[in-house]
């Protein structure tokens, strides 16, 4: 029995009749066409499909759609403002935090709630930090200082953004 | 992977997740933070016909102190649990499981009613929990029940739970000067379950004789278990390196680890030993600060 949703999805609402297996990433990606979401593992480890649900970094491919009825979402196509990159992207971009870019959507989305709770982090509560998210190319030195220089500037700025 | 296909509810008040319950019987789960049950049932190792989703209920996200008991409700977050300032304050071995449990995303979803009623002895809130000898509140059609840890796990993914229970909350007494708590455990990476995990949860006065100790073990039992032995060749004696070394000995002797790809039986009985020297001696130290 299909059950209707409405959701949240960096600032736009969208209404739809979905079947309640339909999980969140396959929402994002097919439904609403958002595929900077990413599908990896698909078992809640890799983190590529990591999205934020009313501002918390969670695994799109471990919630059903129906779950999220009601939520704000945030996914990387939100993250940009006013045709200018977030501090994170424009950090990601300056320090290399990426090589294939598979893992950054999940990657920055993870960094967002990261910082929300440690504006101000060491090298190790970094590393900490994004273990939900694996990186098969960097070794993820650079996305490490990409965090932490990115860190710099959101300490010094506000920053505007949908998350 | 696409889970089977399931009809959803949503009710919004625990009197309507019974009826739901009672009305669809073995064919229903009850979900929460549903990080156990969804890769479950995107394995299909799980099709339930019917989800009610619980998870709305209002009113079970909380962590507080009343009347010498510390209570948390069943929704709470394991990181709700990992930012509280009370558990920081307070309750440390809380924001040490939390910590190693899945990882900061799923931590974000996972619920710590959600960990114990799984009923696995993988999970790390069972040895938890042991060692603090919780109390769990479950309510039902039948009314509300209060289930002494140890006899909430009855065997494999099977507690004293029943078919339309719903855990609500997890009740520990209060800490007090002298107390100090601890768990640790050894994982391959981030998010695998624990290889051995360890909680320790101490009492000790000034001249640090054992008033009081509960130590559980994660993943090296079929069941979550308390290592009785260990704990009352401590009780009621000054604690000593010796003394701790000997209960680290029991621990590895009495659990029964099998071999999978985490290890063989002799290396977690031998890395079980070691965890639980240090854990005890942890737990020692933060018992000792407070006082």
């Amino acid at each position: 029995m299909k059950k209707e949703v409405t959701i949240n999805v960096n600032g736009t609402s969208y209404t739809e009749e979905v079947e309640p297996r339909l999980l969140l990433v396959h929402f994002i990606r097919e439904n609403l066409e958002l595929t900077g979401t990413h599908i990896g593992c698909d078992t809640s480890h890799c983190g590529a499909c990591t999205i934020l649900l009313n501002g918390d970094s969670v695994k799109s491919c471990t919630i059903f759609t129906v779950q999220a009825d009601g939520a704000e979402i945030a996914t990387v196509e939100g993250m940009m403002q006013d045709g200018k990159y977030h501090p994170l992207q424009e950090s990601f971009k300056e320090y290399h935090g990426l090589q294939c870019g598979f893992c950054t959507p999940g990657m920055l989305m993870r960094a967002i709630d990261f910082l929300k709770h440690n504006p101000d982090p060491t090298e190790e509560e970094i590393r900490w930090g994004i273990s939900s998210n694996l990186c098969r190319c960097t070794g993820y030195n650079n996305i490490v200082i990409a965090i932490e220089k990115a860190a710099e500037k959101m300490r010094e700025v506000e920053v505007e953004t949908v998350a | 992977m696409i889970p089977a296909s399931f009809d959803y509810h949503c009710p919004s008040t625990l009197q309507e997740a019974f009826t739901l319950s009672q009305e669809f019987g073995e064919d229903a789960k009850y979900l929460s933070g549903g990080h156990s049950l969804i890769p479950m049932m995107k394995l299909r190792f799980s099709e339930p016909a019917h989800i009610i989703d619980i998870s709305r209920i209002q009113g079970l996200k909380y962590i507080k102190e009343e009347d010498g008991i510390l209570k948390i409700g069943a929704f709470t977050t394991e990181a709700d649990l990992e930012f509280s300032d009370l558990c920081n304050d307070k309750y440390p071995i809380l924001v040490d499981v939390s910590k190693l449990i899945g990882d900061p995303s799923v931590r974000n979803k996972a619920t710590v009613g959600g960990n114990l009623a799984h009923g696995d002895a993988a999970n790390d809130h069972p040895a938890v929990m042991l060692a603090l000898k919780a109390n769990i509140v479950a309510e039902g059609p039948g009314g509300t029940r209060n289930i002494p840890i140890a006899e909430f796990f009855r065997g494999l993914f099977e507690t004293a739970l029943g078919q339309n229970d719903i855990l609500t909350e997890i009740q520990i007494p209060a800490t007090k000067a002298g107390n100090g708590g601890a768990y640790n455990k050894i994982e391959r990476k981030v998010g695998d379950y624990a290889t051995s995990g360890v909680a320790v949860n101490l009492t000790v006065d000034t001249s640090d004789t054992v008033v009081d100790i509960g130590i559980g073990l994660t993943n090296v039992n079929p069941v979550p278990m308390r290592v009785s032995r260990a704990e009352e060749a401590l009780k009621g004696n000054k604690l000593t390196q010796e003394l701790i070394e000997k209960a680290g000995k029991i621990a590895g002797e009495d659990c029964s680890p099998t071999a999978d790809l985490r290890g063989s039986e002799d290396y977690k009985r031998s890395i079980t030993k070691e965890l639980t020297i240090r854990t005890i001696n942890k737990a020692w130290e933060r018992a000792k600060a407070s006082l």
